[in-house]
């Protein structure tokens, strides 16, 4: 065996694995376990109901439009508090944390009201025909909400250590602000941004608690999947329920997989050494 | 194309980066910039390339406002010194990159890109190495493809921000050298920054040595050595020994040495500063009349030079001298023996009786003359 400078390489391993085991792999085992009760024929009828696929297509479709929201939304809040100095960045940074930290109930509530028909916002969208609250739109807003400070807080360090003297040299080659940004300094972004995307993404299909104050969970509109999985332990069908969870599981698992697939795509250059 | 800076003045939070500044860069010259940090060398570099804007002054090419036209605009090529290559690029596309942001109409062919970053990649001998990235590479590497990407946009004016100073020392030398052909090659008007006046002296036509927001000196490298126009460029350029002079009776002195007539107008009373280069200090070890018996404290030997540490007790400081590594053996020299030491050039400035301050104008070159039979006969 090669010698290690470092000790412990065994004995670190091994308790990661076992804390992964544990934590993370049994509960999941359990699940599929309960999940594998239920008939082929039958899970196929729980998956195929209309009213199933329309929650999965929103609870996935809004998450991953959440998370490309937050791709967007977190660059540039990101950016600004990196990039400039203005009075109140300091509290504008601790801010980017509050979603975190806010009980998702708490924001699902204050997201309400903020967008009901006759909230704050929601009186002057709704006669424009946007319909936020009680509707789809209202999924994504909270959704949003929870994942953005993902997005923030893993590009920060990215852009902290973007050197001055490389967007300097693209100037003095003749390129433009807008080519520096897209040519230069984007596809360095880019391996950061997919891994604040897929965390938002995964934040966001696993939301709870926020969205169903906001959604009005209108059975095949604005229902969201863990809601359905929820009502079915309600009704004591805990195998239904499982199948469900396991469903969501193994498609969350296929997307973080893409994510992660083109991720190392992105950052090709970094993976040769000399 | 004639560069035209003139009383260029620029402040950074409290202090003068440069305080107007007048230079003017001929078509084709190798230029260096020299001076310690902080002496607004780079500061003057980045006007040039349009990253920076002075407060007062102006900037002109041909007579042209330089200052109105942006970085992007400029046609300079900048070389910084730690590269600032595009690591996400590959070696063919970091040198294509100014091509490539050009607009449309403008730009080259795909093909005639190739083809001229393929010349370029030939020229800093790195064909071959074209799909590399530029972490596979060494350092020397990186700075030529800095180099190539900088000459790709065909730049008028090439400009250098202590190129070399992030290379260990033979890279460094091997490089300096490449430069300076290639600069006679392409003929670019090209001008540098460094600290190191080594590489200042070997590779610039004219250098500029800077301090403090101030141009202490302009001139060719023979001339900044030999003839060093004020105190600052005495103790900056090579190395040299510092020695107060006392002006009386229409002579210098040196401690109790007469060594020449007191080149200075009346009133001929007060102070001097001189300055002594090591290698213009002989040695006898024969005690003679003209000159400072002297007690040799250290001999270092540095390659073929061999350092000597002297004491002077009738100046009450310690003189460094220089002679052949080899002379210094045969001759036996070893530490406690008692020398003669006798300056044979010294640059000297006299004190401004007021304000006591050197006057840098008054500078004269002494060559003092001893007696025959009095000359240290080492040198």
């Amino acid at each position: 065996m090669r010698r290690r400078i470092l000790p412990g390489f065994g004995l670190s391993l091994g308790y990661a694995l076992a804390y992964l085991g544990l934590v993370v792999l049994l509960p999941l085992a359990a699940l599929a376990w309960k999940a594998s009760a239920i008939g082929p024929g039958q899970l196929l009828h729980l998956l195929a109901a209309p009213r199933t696929l329309a929650a999965l297509k929103l609870s996935f479709g809004g998450a991953l439009l959440a998370a490309l929201a937050d791709g967007a939304i977190g660059l540039l809040v990101g950016w600004v508090l990196v990039r400039y100095r203005f009075p109140g960045r300091r509290l504008l940074d601790a801010l980017v944390d509050l979603p975190f930290a806010l009980p998702t109930a708490v924001a699902g509530i204050a997201l309400t009201a903020l967008y009901a028909p006759n909230g704050w916002l929601g009186r002057w969208l709704e006669p424009h025909g946007l319909k936020i609250a009680y509707a789809p739109a209202g999924v994504l807003v909270a959704m949003v909400f929870v994942g953005f400070p993902f997005v923030v807080r893993t590009l920060q360090p990215v852009l902290e250590s973007l050197e001055s003297d490389v967007e300097e040299a693209a100037t003095t080659l003749g390129a433009t602000r807008a080519q520096t940004f897209l040519r230069v300094i984007a596809p360095v972004l880019l391996p950061t941004l997919l891994t604040g995307f897929a965390l938002a993404l995964a934040r966001a299909v696993g939301e709870y608690g926020s969205v169903i104050f906001i959604a009005g969970n209108l059975p095949m509109k604005s229902e969201i999947a863990p809601l359905l999985i929820v009502q079915q332990l309600e009704e004591f069908d805990y195998t239904g329920a499982a199948a469900l969870g396991t469903a969501m599981l193994l498609v969350s698992l296929l997307l973080l997989l893409a994510v992660t697939l083109l991720q190392r795509w992105s950052r090709r250059w970094a993976e040769v050494r000399a | 194309m004639t560069i035209e800076l003139a009383r260029l003045s620029r402040r950074f939070a409290g202090f003068a980066a440069l305080d107007e500044v007048n230079l003017a860069i001929a078509p084709g010259e190798f230029v260096a910039l020299l001076g310690p940090s902080g002496s607004g060398k780079t500061t003057l570099l980045r006007i040039l390339a349009g990253l920076d804007y002075p407060d007062a002054g102006t900037v002109t090419q041909d007579g042209r406002d330089l200052l109105a036209v942006d970085a992007r605009a400029r046609k300079v090529g900048l070389v910084f010194q730690h590269y600032a290559l595009f690591r996400h690029l590959t070696v063919t596309e970091n040198v294509a990159f100014g091509l490539r942001v050009r607009p449309r109409r403008v730009r080259p062919s795909r093909a005639e890109i190739a083809a001229r970053v393929d010349k370029l990649l030939r020229r800093v001998q790195l064909d071959g190495l074209g799909d590399r990235y530029p972490s596979q590479l060494s350092g020397g590497q990186r700075q030529r493809v800095a180099l190539a990407r900088a000459l790709a946009v065909e730049p008028d004016l090439l400009l250098l921000d202590e190129p070399f100073g992030a290379l260990d020392a033979q890279v460094r030398v091997a490089l300096r050298r490449w430069l300076r052909h290639l600069h006679e090659e392409l003929g670019l008007t090209t001008v540098f920054v460094t600290h190191d006046q080594e590489e200042a002296l070997e590779l610039a036509d004219r250098v500029v040595v800077m301090n403090r927001g101030r141009i202490e000196q302009v001139g060719t490298p023979e001339a900044i050595y030999q003839q060093p126009a004020t105190p600052f460029v005495c103790e900056f350029i090579g190395k040299a020994n510092r020695l107060t002079l006392r002006r009386r009776n229409g002579a210098l002195y040196a401690g109790p040495l007469r060594l020449d007539a007191d080149p200075w107008p009346a009133p001929q009373e007060g102070a001097a500063l001189a300055y002594v280069r090591p290698e213009h200090l002989a040695l006898s070890a024969t005690a003679l009349e003209d000159g400072w018996p002297a007690r040799l404290r250290h001999v270092y030997l540095s390659g073929s030079i061999a350092h000597l540490e002297l004491e002077v007790e009738a100046l009450g400081q310690v003189l460094e001298a220089e002679m052949g590594g080899e002379e210094a053996q045969r001759r036996g020299l070893h530490p406690g023996m008692t020398l003669t030491v006798q300056p044979r050039a010294l640059t000297a400035f006299p004190l401004d009786p007021a304000s006591g301050e050197p006057e840098a104008a008054a500078r004269r070159t002494l060559r003092p003359h001893y007696g025959q039979a009095t000359v240290a006969r080492w040198r």
